[in-house]
């Protein structure tokens, strides 16, 4: 199988003498959606090169056309809905705007390969490692299917799998997703693609595990001379990774440089709104000083939520009579406090029982440990009294397409807590939703509306509104900005913001987003497999990380600066160890030494 | 595994004790009296109550299900009231023919119901989906009996290529399989035909057409696998409604399965093998369901029995 031969097209624009033929040259690319008013364009008049070897990062929020692009390039546009209806991608002699499939096929996987954002679905959950990463090797070369083997080990040995070998006779869903996103990496690569486009490779991963994967994507550009398109919607990745940016929005190109001059002088209004609304660590603090409010909160508010050797743990039963064979210890003996027009986050990665904590403390599932609320223990509550506390409690949560249901009407859907507690009449229901949509920043004439009327950041407010209906003291929100744009979500962070300082509510925030983070909270806790490694304000935290899993998660972060380099990244050892203990045996407690004023690092090892 | 198939084999042992103790307390409720059939219109009320007592039908009921029962525990169906006969000797006199109709069913039912499908998915929105999907619907909603005859009057009154009926040949087997088999091709091809629209919209599908693999293959190693789960687990309760059909189509054709057995049984109220043939039609079923739930791991790794 031989490469086609990159060569200059004759319509192809001509490129600059310092630069060399470039591998994929975009011209006019106009991509539309059928629909009922017509053709609908996606991206149009999108033009760009990729250098051999260079990093280009596509950057825009969603709906900027972005995947789209990069489908096109792949040929998998979802047609006959989704086409190409003007300009050309050259790739050599190819147009791959109009070459036929059969062509696309080979070139495919072969000359040009993907890695997609979501790596859990990504892979064939009925067919083992071996056979995914074998079958592409074998489609595309000569190789017999032992050489091919061959070749699967060495491409999952290059992108740092422990025991490539053994990984072949295993199925997907016996990896976690940072190493199942190796492994499409691994097969992207396994033929030396001259092209790799990466959508939102790191999104669905941990910030620990983008930090590597952003590593290993950087080395495997070294060692190979790959070139690489990378789309993203996080300005952190994009300084992290890019030679050259091209930012979008609605499916138009608003400016592209070289990265560092484009986050210098950005010159589209745009790139300077995304780049201002990108959360940043050391804003937080910054903010505060210029505000003139001391950095700690003088006279401590009282205790609104006492936590105290909170714990939750879910058997697995197994055997002839189904009997408690092994337990997961999610969550094991976590204590905190949370007073009055506090922010608390819990911050830690997937699996780490954060959001256990957040489902233990509306009642969701059962727990251990004493909690207190307004001075008042709800712990071992039921019935009546359990619900009478969930009016002082209400949650945010994460998916605000998810969380809505699609059948009720958005007005509806705010009153029925209200409804559900048996409080006011109908038409006080009423003023009060009318209230609740205008304090969100929502038109009252839309609560007739439906849930899919709505975008992402609406929905979310709808969330937000739906929860101060009862007028909580504490609002848990569970992740409840990931799931939307940057520009967005500093919005969101806003009126959540606004609100507290309105309604003097409390909040526990539940993320993973150590940037975000450090935005909004007074005190954090850093949470690993159902235990707490460090607690304390935000700058005992953020300033003076004791633990050394908070240093590698602040580490981690990529930072929206291409200036700021970082430092040689700790590589993971293994896997994340797992909660489940047979039963009688448990994780063993770490204690928490205060090192001062309330700054609390777990002991270790 | 082992203890998996234990529990799954004991729960198998009370869904039939459940459906004898049900079975049998209909028959006792029927308004039909087996005696009056085996005695006759003529015979005189004290022949009748002699009969009654022979059979032990003038017992109350938990007396004469805890007979049944014992007898059922030591392998004994009973005899037939009016065949003269053993149970057992006649269902496995009858069985085996039973059997094979519906492996014939069950082959023509995934051959034509898991293509069409395949077929309207890939094809989805085409007025060839529309019409495969037509065409199911009339399979669901046809009678039976009214498949079976249509299929006899045209391919072997007609046209001369099967024989009319009876039992024997494979060319004996094909029409009433394709009959007994048509109703659940219909529900087969709408299932598959769903599962594998859904199936091709996941990632995965993305990430094999990305690795430049043909649309064939993309279609059968990594869409199908996936597709045909839910429908494996649906053969399993397919066994059942075979039951039901099984005693129009085996009279349709002449087939001497046990649904004719059956279908005797009921005419004259012959309680034994009334219940003999329920209670081997509910064996089938909850073996039938097992079997489809052992063959799952076998093409879904995630799945795990125990």
């Amino acid at each position: 199988m031989t490469a086609p031969a990159p060569s200059s097209l004759s319509s192809g624009a001509p490129a600059s003498e310092a630069s060399p033929v470039p591998v994929l040259s975009l011209r006019n690319l106009t991509i539309s959606a059928r629909s009922a008013g017509g053709m609908l364009p996606l991206v149009s008049d999108l033009s760009f090169d990729l250098a051999r070897g260079e990093t280009l990062c596509i950057a825009g929020e969603s709906g900027s056309g972005k995947s789209m692009t990069s489908l096109a390039i792949m040929g998998l546009l979802p047609k006959p809905a989704v086409s190409i209806t003007a300009g050309s991608i050259a790739f050599g002699t190819t147009d791959l705007a109009t070459a036929p499939e059969r062509v696309m096929e080979r070139l495919r996987g072969d000359r040009i390969a993907m890695i997609f954002q979501e790596p859990m679905t990504s892979l064939n959950p009925v067919l083992t490692i071996g056979r995914q990463l074998t079958e592409a090797i074998e489609t595309h070369t000569d190789l017999s299917r032992g050489a091919a083997r061959i070749r699967a080990v060495e491409a999952l040995s290059a992108v740092r799998i422990p025991q490539a070998e053994r990984r072949l006779s295993q199925y997907p869903h016996e990896l976690s997703g940072g190493m199942r996103q190796r492994v499409m990496i691994a097969m992207a690569l396994a033929l030396r693609p001259d092209v790799l486009i990466a959508d939102e490779p790191t999104t669905a991963l941990d910030v620990t595990v983008q930090g590597e994967i952003l590593e290993l994507l950087r080395d495997l550009k070294r060692d190979f001379g790959t070139s690489i398109i990378l789309i993203t919607h996080d300005m952190g990745v994009v300084a992290e990774m890019a030679d050259r940016v091209i930012i979008m929005q609605h499916g138009k190109m608003v400016e592209t440089g070289a990265t560092a001059d484009l986050f210098a002088t950005p010159k589209a209004d745009y790139t300077r709104a995304l780049l201002a609304a990108v959360p940043r660590m050391g804003a937080g603090q910054a903010a505060a000083a210029a505000a003139g409010l001391p950095v700690q909160p003088t006279t401590p508010q009282p205790p609104l939520l006492v936590v105290e050797d909170l714990k939750v743990g879910f058997d697995l039963k197994g055997g002839l009579l189904g009997r408690k064979t092994h337990r997961v210890h999610a969550v094991e003996g976590v204590s905190f406090t949370i007073r009055r027009g506090e922010t608390f986050s819990l911050v830690g990665e997937s699996g780490c029982g954060k959001s256990t904590i957040a489902k233990a403390l509306t009642g969701l599932v059962p727990f251990e440990g004493k909690v207190t609320l307004d001075g008042e223990r709800i712990d071992g509550l039921s019935g009546a009294a359990r619900k009478a506390v969930q009016r002082d409690i209400q949650m945010i949560f994460q998916d605000p397409y998810a969380s809505l249901d699609p059948r009720m009407r958005v007005g509806d859907l705010v009153a029925e807590p209200m409804l559900i507690h048996g409080i006011g009449t109908a038409r006080e229901r009423q003023d009060m939703v009318a209230h609740l949509f205008e304090r969100v920043g929502l038109d009252p004439s839309h609560a007739e509306r439906y849930p899919h009327e709505f975008s992402g950041g609406q929905r979310q407010r709808i969330c937000i509104a739906r929860a101060l209906s009862l007028k909580p003291k504490l609002i848990i929100a569970d992740e409840s900005i990931a799931a939307l744009d940057v520009s967005v979500q500093a919005k969101v962070l806003q009126l959540l913001k606004d609100l507290q300082d309105e309604f003097h509510l409390s909040y526990l925030f539940i993320s993973h987003d150590m940037a975000v983070v450090e935005n909004i909270s007074d005190r954090l806790a850093v949470m690993y497999l159902g235990q707490m490694m460090e607690t304390g304000s935000r700058d005992q935290v953020f300033s003076s990380p004791h633990h050394p899993y908070t240093q590698r998660l602040i580490a981690a972060v990529p930072q929206p600066d291409p200036a700021a380099k970082r430092h040689a990244f700790p590589r993971l050892a293994g896997e994340i160890p797992s909660p489940v203990y047979p039963v009688g045996q448990g994780p063993k407690r770490l204690a928490l030494l205060d090192i001062g004023a309330g700054h609390m690092v777990a002991s270790r090892e | 595994m082992l203890t998996y198939l234990a529990r799954r084999l004991i729960q198998a042992a009370l869904i039939l004790l459940g459906v004898s103790v049900i079975t049998f307390a209909l028959l006792y409720l029927l308004p039909a009296d087996p005696v009056r059939q085996i005695a006759g219109r003529s015979a005189t009320a004290e022949t009748v109550e002699n009969i009654r007592r022979q059979l032990g039908l003038d017992q109350p009921f938990l007396v004469q299900y805890w007979r049944y029962l014992t007898g059922l525990l030591q392998g004994d169906l009973g005899r037939s009231y009016l065949q003269r006969s053993e149970v057992s000797e006649l269902i496995a006199a009858r069985l085996p023919a039973s059997l094979l109709l519906m492996a014939g069913a069950i082959v023509c039912e995934l051959l034509i119901g898991l293509t069409m499908g395949l077929i309207a998915a890939v094809r989805r929105g085409t007025p060839l989906d529309q019409g495969l999907m037509i065409a199911s619907f009339v399979g669901v909603s046809a009678p039976q009996f009214v498949v079976g005859l249509l299929l006899l009057y045209f391919f072997a009154v007609q046209l001369g290529w099967f024989p009319i009926g009876g039992y024997g040949t494979f060319q004996h087997l094909v029409l009433p399989s394709v009959a007994l088999g048509i109703l659940g091709a219909g529900w087969y091809s709408r299932m598959m035909r769903s599962s594998m629209i859904d199936v091709l919209r996941q990632d995965y599908i993305r990430t094999a057409r990305a690795k430049g693999l043909s649309r064939l293959t993309v279609l059968m190693r990594h869409a199908l696998p996936n597709a045909i789960l839910p429908v494996i687990a649906m053969i399993g309760i397919d066994i059942g409604m075979f039951m039901s059909g099984i005693v129009v189509i085996e009279s349709v054709f002449g087939w001497p399965g046990i649904g004719q057995l059956a279908w005797q049984a009921i005419q004259r109220v012959d309680i034994p093998i009334i219940m003999g043939v329920t209670l081997v039609s509910a064996c089938a079923i909850v073996l039938g369901n097992l079997l489809a739930d052992l063959v799952t791991p076998f093409i879904d790794p995630r799945i795990r029995l125990r």
